[in-house]
């Protein structure tokens, strides 16, 4: 699996380092709200198809990006920088909407 | 000034090793640059970076991810967003990087005794480069100059083109004898002198 870092160009899959589902909205530090907090630590969309998430390039650039993965056939539809200064791109409100669609 | 020893040392073998009956095809040096320097943008900051850079060290950056230049004495390239590594022959690069890169600018951090700088030359560069890093060494892929962040074997290295077949690679201090035993081991089938 190849992923095209913004920066570096296309790359393995080697280099780079899961960080986690790209769905998740982390509640505000002082919430008390415990389902939103439940919410974010386990529920996921799991999806079969287009799929959010979070890599670091950790063998390369190091920087942190929003890839939009098929957890079907492993295509990479969309990689940008997470920090929006470096590039720009809607992080899978597409692929975000289409889980929830089906959900 | 205390003489800065090689870590190299008791694997640097000067002479032709390897399968060099047909001819020498890589050459292997240790170009140890006095400053090895990481300099740093804050977001918004890079533009200012890069002036500081041409102020300091005299070279001008090209556009570009990855974009870098070498004069022969010193180097930079771009090695991520907002980041690049700077190289001289002579020492005292950070000093004269700390008076111009405000904190307000970025950061600098001095790698001169951090890292290893290993010059791989020779027809065979690039085939011996492409058996330790998926990359492409393709010269239209990786112009001269140019900068490189990658891995070997999960250990991180940052390459720079610095001629049509030389490759400068920067390693880690503490794993530059095993990188430069394994390079010597994928040159051998080519031929390689060590000077």
């Amino acid at each position: 699996m190849l992923i095209t870092c913004p920066y570096c160009g296309p790359r393995d899959v080697i280099e780079f380092t899961y960080q986690g589902d790209g769905n998740r909205e982390r509640p505000d530090p002082a919430s008390q709200n415990f389902e939103a907090w439940n919410a974010y630590v386990y529920d996921r969309l799991n999806p079969a198809g287009d799929h959010n998430e979070i890599w670091q390039h950790s063998g390369g650039c190091r920087a942190h990006l929003k890839v939009v993965r098929n957890t079907l056939t492993h295509e990479i539809s969309s990689v940008v920088f997470t920090r929006g200064d470096h590039g720009r791109g809607d992080h899978g409100s597409a692929a975000r909407g289409k889980a929830e669609d089906k959900s | 000034m205390v003489e800065r020893q090689s870590p190299l040392e008791p694997e640097f073998h000067v002479g032709s090793h390897g399968n060099f009956e047909h001819g020498v095809e890589i050459l292997l040096t240790e170009t140890r640059p006095g400053s090895i320097v990481q300099v740093a943008a804050w977001p918004g900051e890079e533009k200012k970076l890069i002036s500081a850079i041409r102020t300091v060290a005299g070279l001008a950056l090209p556009d570009g991810a990855g974009g870098g230049v070498s004069d022969g004495v010193k180097s930079v390239f771009g090695f991520a967003p907002g980041k690049f590594t700077v190289a001289d022959e002579a020492e005292g690069l950070a000093a004269a990087f700390a008076r111009v890169v405000t904190p307000a600018i970025g950061t600098v951090t001095d790698l001169s005794h951090g890292r290893t700088a290993i010059r791989i030359a020779g027809p065979k560069a690039e085939w011996v480069l492409a058996k330790f890093f998926a990359i492409d060494f393709a010269l239209p892929a990786f112009p001269i100059g140019a900068g490189r962040s990658t891995t070997h074997h999960d250990i991180f290295v940052q390459i720079q083109r610095t001629g049509a077949d030389q490759f400068d690679i920067y390693v880690f201090r503490s794993f530059a004898r095993s990188f430069w035993k394994a390079l010597c081991h994928a040159s051998e089938e080519v031929g390689y002198e060590v000077q």
